[in-house]
């Protein structure tokens, strides 16, 4: 096999782990600090990608439905923490993942009332159209170049907002210990809230990502939440920096077994889940002790 | 308070058990009078027929399963409103396949056993069809398949029960391939969906391929349901081929041709589906599909007058022209429905004399079906995508291949029939 082949699809897992690590952050940042599973994650990918689909078709610009998107999900997410999620604080892990659940099927539900069982479809702005010459030696569209771009962007941002800013440090702080962090006054319920918000943020922005490249129908959420979480599992419920990894590793070891035996794509995941579990049962930077 | 209470309840004249009690029986007879009355009806033979139609609603082939049922109840509509069959109506029993074949065979067989329709149809996908197939052979109910599938009409599967009014992946690839080996390379490409639709897509082609000198440079198959083909495209692009051909379907073709299509691949080679479904190129958009050409059993848009009918009472019913899996349904349930008109009697042995070796033109031209295998004979369409006028004036016919005297049909011999004989494997006495 010609090596640009194996570098090209090198580039390939490269762009398909990103949306990987843009689902599965958000889903570990709300774990990691609210221990909540959110099953409604995959059906608010697929809201973000219908507000997208919604924006385009009302001012047909991309660039505002990328913004669109994520304030969109993000506003439903802080509703939904504040009306249904903050009600089951201090229950059972599984009461928030079983309201999840179930709330999930009321989207995906929505969705089919009034928008129908059909695919939508949604094109790529006109300026990334184009394939981009990568390295001098193949063609990539543009716009998954602009996809690995932006999930870099947005990484960074976040790492900053966590290192960097206050009440990113309180929500770091909150993540190793909320009754700490009560006791020193500060308010936990607004930050949980928050983070929420941010969670279903980046679930949204991820589906108007995801658009362009793949159809926009209900269902479209579901096969994406079990590989996500899968993502989590493998970097380690709760870290961020683990869903970032883990993310590209899967990508990788998707694009690198389809180059070589094609049926195996879909599954493969799921073996590399089994070998990290084996070696660290907590994920690869996973805390010990977390959901045992 | 507690006395209040009591006196409240007897003014209402219900207590707590009254309640429970007539609530009890109320559901329950509403459950078991159900039944009750179906026996009674089937019993006595002037209920409804039944026919039913299972289908996948939700999963991926979603879409073209709405068009399925909306192509059945028309033709149920049209024939109600002429007074029914035998006298009596029609009704439409829907069920949802999931796309799951043991969810396919369970649907039918609770049609079967707890609704006792008269007559099967519906059904996606080629595992689903013959999974719903082997319920309604047990049971001697007569199936109209109305997708595509090879064994559905080839031994051991097919029977007197088995009607196949959709065309069948072998037909549809010695069309297209007939069209694509004249018109581009000889070089051929497949990305195939990796299950008994996509290998009998690739297969036809190969063998059709060799008869013009076009040969396979290389074949991917990728698991039903995959959502990125980002991956596959460097192999295909390092092969070189003149032609690819996406043997996929649904949400597949959309995702792979809008995937190929942002890689460039149109500008090195002709992109084929086997099947252009109209539902994918609504759903993918103009620029995915710009160029695609590929194969259908029909087109809103085709100049036949009981194309032009059908289409005009599916867009009253639906505010849209109908896609081809529309036609089918329409198609298939209308024609087995008028055959046990014919026949007079749902007696498998009558009806299947009433339809074989008729020919018919339901909605898009002249039909045949061959008495050996119940396969229907039809013309298939070459079609192109084009820059929509309006909104559903998507394709353009480029050419009609003719499908006359069996050419593109597997001989009777090769599905393991006699070409004497009409078919009546599979026939069992009923009490």
């Amino acid at each position: 096999m010609e090596w640009t082949a194996i570098v090209m699809q090198l580039f390939t897992g490269l762009s398909l782990g990103m949306l990987y690590v843009l689902l599965a952050l958000g889903l570990s940042i709300i774990f990691g600090l609210l221990t909540v599973v959110n099953f409604a994650h995959g059906a608010m990918y697929m809201w973000g990608a219908y507000a997208g689909v919604a924006t385009v078709a009302i001012t047909g610009n991309f660039w505002l439905a990328l913004l669109v998107a994520p304030l969109v999900v993000g506003g439903y997410g802080l509703l939904v923490e504040r009306t249904l999620i903050r009600p089951l604080y201090g229950r059972d892990i599984n009461y928030p993942l079983l309201l999840t659940f179930g709330l999930q099927f009321i989207m995906i539900e929505i969705i089919r009332i009034f928008w129908g069982t059909s695919d939508y479809p949604f094109q790529a702005p006109e300026a990334l159209s184009m394939p981009l010459e990568i390295f001098g030696i193949f063609y990539f569209p543009a716009y998954r170049v602009f996809v690995i771009g932006l999930t870099v962007v947005i990484c960074f941002v976040l790492w900053f907002f966590l290192e960097r800013t206050n009440l990113g440090l309180i929500i770091k702080a909150g993540t190793r210990d909320s009754l700490m962090v009560k006791a020193l006054g500060i308010d936990m319920g607004r930050i949980w809230w928050l983070v929420f918000g941010i969670g279903s943020a980046l679930a949204g922005i991820a589906g108007v990502l995801a658009a362009p490249i793949r159809s926009v129908f209900p269902e479209m959420g579901l096969a994406m939440l079990v590989e996500c979480f899968v993502v989590v599992v493998v970097g380690g419920m709760g870290s961020l920096k683990g869903a970032i990894l883990s993310g590209i590793i899967m990508g990788e070891a998707i694009a690198i077994t389809t180059l070589f035996y094609p049926q195996m794509a879909d599954i493969v995941i799921f073996l590399v889940m089994a070998v990290v579990l084996l070696i660290r049962p907590s994920g690869l930077f996973g805390r010990a002790g977390l959901l045992e | 308070m507690a006395e209040g209470k009591k006196e409240q309840v007897t003014q209402s004249g219900i207590d707590r058990r009254t309640f429970i009690k007539t609530t009890g029986i109320v559901t329950g007879s509403v459950l078991l009078g159900g039944f009750h009355f179906v026996r009674l009806s089937q019993a006595q033979d002037t209920g409804p027929i039944k026919v039913g139609f299972p289908i996948p609603l939700t999963g991926p082939y979603g879409t073209e399963a709405k068009d399925q049922q909306a192509g059945a109840e028309l033709a149920i509509a049209q024939i109600n409103a002429k007074g029914g069959i035998l006298g009596r109506k029609v009704e439409l029993l829907v069920r949802d396949t999931k796309l799951n074949a043991a969810e396919a065979a369970r649907r039918a067989k609770e049609l079967i056993e707890s609704e006792h329709v008269h007559i099967m149809s519906g059904v996606l996908s080629a595992a689903n069809q013959l999974a719903v197939n082997e319920q309604c052979k047990l049971h001697g109910i007569p199936y109209v398949s109305v997708s595509q599938a090879n064994e559905i009409t080839q031994r051991p599967d097919n029977s007197i029960y088995t009607y196949h009014e959709a065309m069948d992946p072998h037909m549809t690839t010695q069309a297209v391939g007939e069209y694509v080996a004249k018109k581009y390379g000889k070089k051929w490409y497949f990305l195939t969906s990796d299950y008994a639709y996509g290998w009998q897509m690739t297969d036809g082609f190969i063998r059709r391929g060799k008869e013009y000198g076009a040969k396979s440079v290389g074949e991917t198959k990728h698991p039903l349901g995959t959502s990125d083909y980002s991956s596959y495209m460097p192999r295909i692009l390092a092969a070189k081929p003149d032609v690819l051909f996406l043997n996929n379907f649904g949400k597949d073709q959309i995702n792979s041709a809008k995937q190929a299509t942002a890689f460039g691949l149109k500008k090195k080679m002709q992109i084929v589906c086997p099947i252009l479904l109209m539902s994918s190129r609504l759903g993918g958009g103009e620029e995915p599909f710009d160029g695609v050409i590929g194969g259908t059993s029909f087109y809103w848009e085709m100049n036949h007058p009981t194309a032009k009918e059908f289409v005009a009472a599916f867009q009253k019913a639906n505010g849209r022209p109908p896609i081809d899996y529309a036609g089918y349904a329409y198609g298939g349930v209308k024609e087995i429905l008028m055959g046990v008109e014919r026949a007079g009697s749902l007696d498998p042995t009558k009806l299947a004399e009433a339809i074989e070796g008729r020919t018919y033109d339901n909605y898009k031209g002249p039909q045949w079906w061959r008495p050996c295998d119940h396969q229907s004979q039809q013309d298939v369409f070459i079609i192109k995508s084009k820059k929509a006028k309006a909104e559903y004036d998507v394709f353009q016919i480029i050419q009609t291949v003719s499908g006359k005297g069996e050419r593109l049909l597997r001989t009777c011999i090769e599905v393991g029939q006699n070409p004497s004989k009409p078919i009546r494997s599979g026939l069992i006495e009923k009490k």
